[in-house]
This record gives structure tokens, sequence and C-alpha cells, in this order.
């Protein structure tokens, strides 16, 4: 076969790759629309966006570390650490409200930062390094709240402005923006910057990297530093969202996030994956869990199904990495 | 002498071809029963590929293989065992958190019913080592032994296969010391007066007097000779493994400038493989570096481009004292490093032919904080170009390309970056006749534009043909240097042999 053919073919395969995750979303609508109770509603559709808010902030900022060929376990009780923080510095501190939420995300940076020394410097592997922070966070947010479930302002309290800036105005969701906007930073770092370049080299082959001067450790603590950052705002959206952060748990968002990742595509070898990807496979999650429920089928389907998802979604990424490896130029 | 006529294993007429290379080219070789047989030839020469062949792991491509006589066919490492041929590789295959006696027998535990029989395993350990006086005990683990003790194992659990007659070394005294290995070779001796036929392969000129009966001579994947030891000079045998035709003509004298600037000056660089290393690199020359495999050639050059961090030494970059702690560091001082195993250490397998040529100065390719893929894109247009890859898209993955395309994918991301010093790990290793040229061809106008180069090479007619000077080195030590006017093949190679 010439060379053109060869390319084009593999191109066309590409496309189809591309394809796949969206016609699953798509397939999966129609499915629930046609089957589901009620399911074919712009109510439905902003319960399914809404679904997506904090778990959406959690994808983006682990695929950065999940293409270093890293993982994160820890931002599930990251994001609540944080979220209750800024609900102890608000009630229990007094601090203006706009100045405890500043110390959210700067709280979700710290514990990412750490998660970063711990790989890149202390050369802990990350699924260990992660996993210890995962208990240190839920730890520390018990500890700084006295175990105490922190309430953020709602409608109808002081700083309701609280509710409508950050979830909804009216029938406005205006979370959806915030997920718009960190889907829309987090793509342009991952594919446009220097920094989004160095994640897909250090995952693809670390050592090459390496060797190639650049100096993998800052830019592998920067990823987990960025996914911590992304949690710490996520926390932020789960406050608007729920109202209430209750000390010692979070652990489990991590699941569903991760899920969401690798539905998208990402590799866990690291070195390949994008952002439209894991947006893509955090719907595929929000509209499977407002499907089932319209079936009239309990969370505990949901959490059955997301399983059987993920496992779909890794195989068939297995069957497209051995497929592609045989097409040799 | 215990020698008989009874012929172990004979092959005839071996060809093996690998993607671009002619491996093996009508090689034979005879081993009779109760001799050892020394098997030399430099690096490359087909001697481990040979044995490969024996030991079922590569499959020949023509000729025959006979066993006590009968011809053969040996499709994997199963069917050599069952005709009695074990190998001891250089790299001991060893668990280390197991004993001697799973070590010999792992795959072949001694059962009782659904449970492991240790006891009557560790007897059938011990009853082995005793019958072959080696002095070691079964139960012991094998992690804390000596590499001498360790390889001791590596042979017994080779010997432990019922009908074992041939036995493969692939150079057992490389980790030994002196004591160490006149245990070797009289526990060799003894084999050997048992009727074992024992395949010997090393690099080291003074232990073939010592311990071979006969010696083959291979070069450039084919059979030169086969000699009695004792009524031949090793002089000759050098002379035999080193004498092919030169096809490449080497250089007569330097091309560097007389007064050129020193740009690169290591002082006594220590690591735990390289032994106070020093030596300088001129502009605009091209500095090589010969040795054996395992001379600590490639040691050195990870010390000097910080890849691998020195215990003690200095490192001078146009005479000033430069810190390279890391391989950023030493990109920063203008020193590139192109790695023997450019699929480990030289290429993003997954990533694009342009953003594997971009990742050494991705700083140069930025416009604001936004990369410009255009420009990216462009610039590896202008290397597929100049450096010829043949890809059908800069955007294909290097992963899909060939592996003379993938060292010019390695070039032009080190011709990206600028270096003023680029150290060549054996760079044309694995690729056929044509891409070399190309490759010494793009080394030359590189020294042309006013660039230096250290070059690794275990091809002798490389490093003579492409070196204004050659440093030799030998187990980590650097024994010489030579001007390329006073440099022959002979020479290299005698500073090169370990001294035994």
């Amino acid at each position: 076969m010439s060379e053109q053919s060869l390319q084009i073919q593999s191109a066309k395969k590409v496309d189809l790759q591309k394809l796949l995750a969206p016609a699953v979303l798509v397939v999966m609508y129609i499915f629930f629309a046609i089957f589901g109770k009620n399911f074919f509603s712009t109510y439905t559709l902003k319960t399914i966006l809404e679904s997506a808010y904090y778990t959406g902030l959690m994808s983006f900022g682990i695929t950065f570390v999940i293409i270093t060929g890293g993982i994160d376990l820890s931002i599930g009780t990251n994001l609540m650490c944080s979220a209750v923080m800024g609900g102890v510095a608000y009630s229990m501190w007094g601090w203006p409200l706009w100045l405890a939420l500043c110390l959210v995300p700067l709280t979700g940076l710290l514990f990412g930062f750490l998660n970063g020394i711990l790989v890149a410097k202390a050369k802990l592997p990350p699924f260990i390094a992660t996993l210890g922070m995962m208990l240190v966070t839920q730890g520390f947010g018990s500890i700084i709240s006295r175990v105490q479930t922190q309430r953020y302002p709602t409608i109808g309290t002081e700083n309701e402005w609280f509710k409508t800036v950050f979830y909804r105005s009216g029938s406005f969701p205006t979370g959806a923006l915030y997920l718009l906007a960190a889907f829309l930073i987090a793509a342009f770092v991952l594919s446009k910057t220097k920094f989004g370049r160095y994640v897909y080299a250090i995952g693809s082959n670390e050592e090459a990297t390496r060797l190639s001067g650049v100096r993998v450790d800052k830019y592998k603590i920067m990823a987990y530093a960025i996914c911590g950052l992304f949690c710490g705002f996520g926390a932020i959206l789960f406050a608007s969202t729920y109202t209430t952060a209750t000390p010692g748990t979070g652990n489990g968002f991590e699941t569903y996030a991760i899920a969401a990742v690798i539905i998208g595509g990402t590799s866990m070898a690291g070195g390949s994956g994008n952002m439209v990807g894991t947006l893509i496979g955090i719907f595929i999650m929000a509209v499977l869990k407002a499907g089932l429920s319209s079936l009239g089928l309990q969370a505990h389907w949901q959490t059955f199904f997301t399983g059987v998802v993920v496992i779909g979604a890794v195989l068939m990424d297995n069957f497209r990495v051995r497929a592609a490896q045989k097409v040799k130029v | 002498m215990s020698q008989s006529q009874e012929v172990l294993a004979n092959m005839t007429g071996i060809q093996k071809y690998f993607p671009g290379v002619h491996a093996l080219n009508d090689v034979r070789f005879e081993l009779r029963a109760g001799e050892v047989h020394a098997l030399v030839g430099e690096n490359g020469a087909g001697k481990s590929t040979l044995m490969k062949v024996l030991t079922g792991i590569y499959q020949k491509d023509g000729g025959e293989i006979q066993v006590m006589g009968k011809p053969v066919q040996i499709s994997n490492i199963k069917d050599a065992q069952d005709l009695g041929i074990s190998i001891v590789h250089q790299e001991l295959n060893l668990l280390k958190d197991l004993t001697v006696a799973e070590n010999i027998f792992i795959g072949r535990e001694d059962m009782n019913g659904f449970l492991l029989d240790k006891k009557a395993q560790n007897k059938r350990a011990q009853d082995h080592l005793d019958a072959l006086n080696i002095n070691l005990v079964a139960t012991q683990n094998v992690g804390k032994m000596t590499v001498a003790k360790q390889q001791m194992v590596e042979i017994a659990k080779a010997l432990s296969y019922e009908n074992t007659r041939i036995l493969i070394l692939d150079e057992p005294t490389a980790p030994l010391s002196d004591i160490e290995i006149e245990e070797l070779f009289t526990f060799i001796r003894d084999l050997r007066s048992r009727g074992v036929g024992i395949i010997y392969i090393s690099h080291r000129m003074g232990e073939l007097k010592q311990i071979s009966d006969r010696i083959t001579v291979m070069r450039d994947g084919q059979y030169v000779a086969t000699v009695e030891t004792a009524q031949t000079a090793m002089d000759d045998i050098v002379r035999m493994m080193v004498g092919r035709i030169i096809y490449e003509q080497p250089k007569t004298q330097s091309m560097v400038p007389e007064g050129a600037p020193v740009v690169l000056q290591i002082k006594n660089l220590c690591s735990r493989e390289v032994k106070d290393v020093s030596f300088e690199l001129r502009k605009g020359e091209i500095l090589g570096l010969a040795g054996l495999v395992g001379a600590g050639r490639t040691e050195v050059c990870r010390l000097i481009c910080g890849a691998d961090k020195r215990d003690s030494g200095e490192i001078f970059v146009e005479g000033k004292l430069t810190s390279v702690l890391t391989p950023a560091d030493a990109v920063e001082a203008g020193i590139g490093y192109l790695s023997e195993d450019r699929k480990r250490f030289g290429l993003c397998l997954g990533l694009s032919v342009a953003n594997n040529i971009a990742l050494t100065r991705l700083d140069s390719f930025t416009k604001g904080v936004a990369i410009d893929d255009r420009r990216i894109k462009s610039t590896a247009l202008e290397y597929k170009e100049r450096v010829d890859i043949r890809t059908p898209t800069v955007e294909t993955l290097v992963r899909s390309l060939s592996g003379g395309n993938q060292q010019k994918v390695v070039l032009s991301k080190w011709l990206v970056r600028d270096c003023d010093v680029l150290i060549f790990d054996e760079p044309t290793r694995g690729i056929d006749v044509g891409a070399k040229n190309e490759i010494y061809k793009l080394m030359h106008s590189l020294i042309e534009q006013g660039k230096s180069i250290i070059m690794i090479s275990s091809e002798m007619p490389e490093l003579l043909r492409m070196s204004d000077r050659i440093v030799v080195m030998c187990e980590g030590v650097k024994t010489g240097e030579l001007s390329i006017e006073e440099a022959t093949q002979e020479k290299i190679m005698a500073l090169a042999a370990p001294q035994v």
C-alpha cells in the first residue's frame, strides 16, 4: 500500500474514533428521551448540566495528571476539604464571604502542590502519594471544622448572591458559565501552552523528555497543582449547588471524575487524551445518571451502569490501541 | 586435554537477516564433547546472534544445525533444552527473593499433590550442587549472594536440565574478581572432563589462552577461522578479529585547526561505573570514544549531560566551570546527548514527528503564552526535507516510523536545539549503510558549522573514519588516547581489552 493511501486510511480511522464518544452521548440521550419518563425536557437538560459542575472541574483537573501518566486519588476529598475550609472561614472565623471564597481554591491548590512535590521530588508512586493525601485532606477538613457541617448562604439568607452568582439566577444556570470557562481554559492550557505540550511528552516518555532538557519535575508539580486548583474551584461550585459541605466525605467523587476522563478517551498509560473527550465523558456520566432515574432506577443502578460504561470504554480503547499498533508505515 | 572427536553440535552455512542487516552470513561452528570452544569477535560481529540461533531465541534463515549428528530444528528455548543446550547469559536472570533451589527448579517445582514439596526440592537441588562440586547451600536466598555465586547458581540451573551437554557461557568473567575467575575456570575444567562441550564467549584475550581449547573468530557476521589455541598467538587472533577489508577510508590526519579552543573539558569524573575519567574536546573536533560494551563510555556521557549524578569531578564548558546537575542544565550549557537507545531515551513514541522535533526548544515556538503550532509544523517540514525523514506527514506518530527514520527524528530535535557540543552514542547502530552515510554527512556538516562532537562507537572503521582523536576506555577507566595519525584497530583493541 502506498504511503498516501495508508495515511488517508489511518486519518479516516482517527476521525471515526473521535466521533465514537459523542455518538454514544447522542445515542444515550435519544434512548432516554424515548424511554425515560419526562426525560425530554429543558428541566432535565438543566439537571444534567447542573450535576456536571463539580465533577466536571475535577475531571478537567485530573486530565492533566492522567496524561502525565500519573493519578490523583485525593481530588474528591481535596474538593470537600476546600469547601469545608471556606465554610469554616466564613461561619466560624467570621470572614467576609468573598474572602472566604478566595481561600477555597487556594486550599485545593495547596494540597495539589503537595501531591506534586511528593510525586516529582520525593519520587513516591502517584497512587501511594495521593492515596495518603486523600486521607490527609479528609482528616484535615474534619479537624479544622471540628467535624461540624459547614453551611453556605442560600436564597433568602444573608449573602444570597452566592447562590445566584455561582448556581442559578432565576431559571438561568449561572454555574454552567463557570463549567464552560473552566473547560475553555483547561483545553487551551492543555493543547496550546508549553506546559500542556510537556504534559503529553512526560506521559509519552518521561526519561526522553528529561534528556531533552525539560525540567520534568517542575512540570509534574505544576500538573498536580493545577489539578488541585481545579478541585478548589470545583469546591465553590459544589458549595453553591448543595449549600452544605460535610467534613469526612468526598471520597468516591474521584471515581466518577476519573471515569469521565477515561470514557473521554484519555489513556491511563499517559501521553494521550484531550479536554473535549473529558467534557463528553462528563456529560455521558451526567446523562446516564439523569436517564436511569427517569427510567425509575435508583442510584445504585447508576453506580452499576457507570462501572459497565467505564469498563466498556477502556476495552474499546484497548482494541483501538492494538489496531493502531498494527499500522506501520 | 580431554578433548574427544565426538561432535556435539555442528552449525553450517547459517544465515540470518534482520531488516536492513545481514547479521549472519554463511557461518559455521563446531563443538566437540569435552572441549572449551571460545567464540570471539568485535561487538556486532554476530557472536550473540549465532548463539541465539543455537538456543532457539532467533530462527535461522538458512543453513543447518546438527546435534549429536542429527539434523535438528530449534524453534524455541524449550527445543534447545530438550536437545541438551543451555545458556548462561551475561546479565543474570535470577529471582533475587527466592532460594537457590527455587531458582534452579523454577517452573519445574517438586509437587506433592497440589502443594509444593520444598523438602524434596531442596534435597534434589543440594544433591545436584554437590554432584557438580559447587559449594552452595540450596536453601540460601540468592539476593544476598555475591555475583560470582549467583553466576554459579545460573550455571547449576543450566546444567540441571537432565541431558545438558552443551553449555554456552556469555562473558562469564565480566563481573568477577581474579580469584573468582580462577574458581570458575577450575569448575569449567571439571565440566570439560565430564564430557560437556562449552562454548565460551569473551573479549578477554588473556583468558582464552588459559581456558579454551579451540577458538573460532567471527567478523561482520561472517566466519573467519577456527584455530587450536595452543598453536596460535593471541596477536593473530586480534588481527583476525579486526582485519576486515577497510571499505571506509580512515581519516589520515586530524581536521581540527591548530590552536582550536577547548569547548568542553571534563576532569576526574567519577561515579559507580566511571573511574576518574578526564578528557577535553576542541572546537570543530570529532572525538571518538572507543571501548567494548560495558567499558563505561555511555556512563561517562550520561554524566556529562546530567542524566546521572556524578560522585565527583568537574565539567568546564568553554573554560568555565559549569555545574551540570540535570539534563536541562546541560542543554542550557549547549550540550546535547543522542542516546543509543532511542526508543527509551530519545523519543516520545506516542507524539507526532513535529512535536518530538520541537521538544528540545519549545520556548522558541511560542507566541505569547500559546504554542505556535504552525511554526512547529513548518520547522518540522524543513527538517523532514533536510534530514530526509521518510514520513507521510509531520503529524504522523513517531511510533509508526522505521528505526532509521526514528533516528533522523532524534537528530532533528537536537539540530533544532543548536547545541555546540553533541554527544552521539552509537549513532549508526542498527541502521543500514545508506542511512549510515547520511548520518556521517550530517555530522560533518555540523563540524563545518563550528560544532563539536563526541562519538561513542563500537565499530572500529567508523571510529577511524570519523574521529580526529580517539579516547579508549576499559572497565570504567580511560586506558589511552590516540591521535588519528597513530590510531590503528590493533592499538585500539589492545587498549580496550581488559588485561587479565
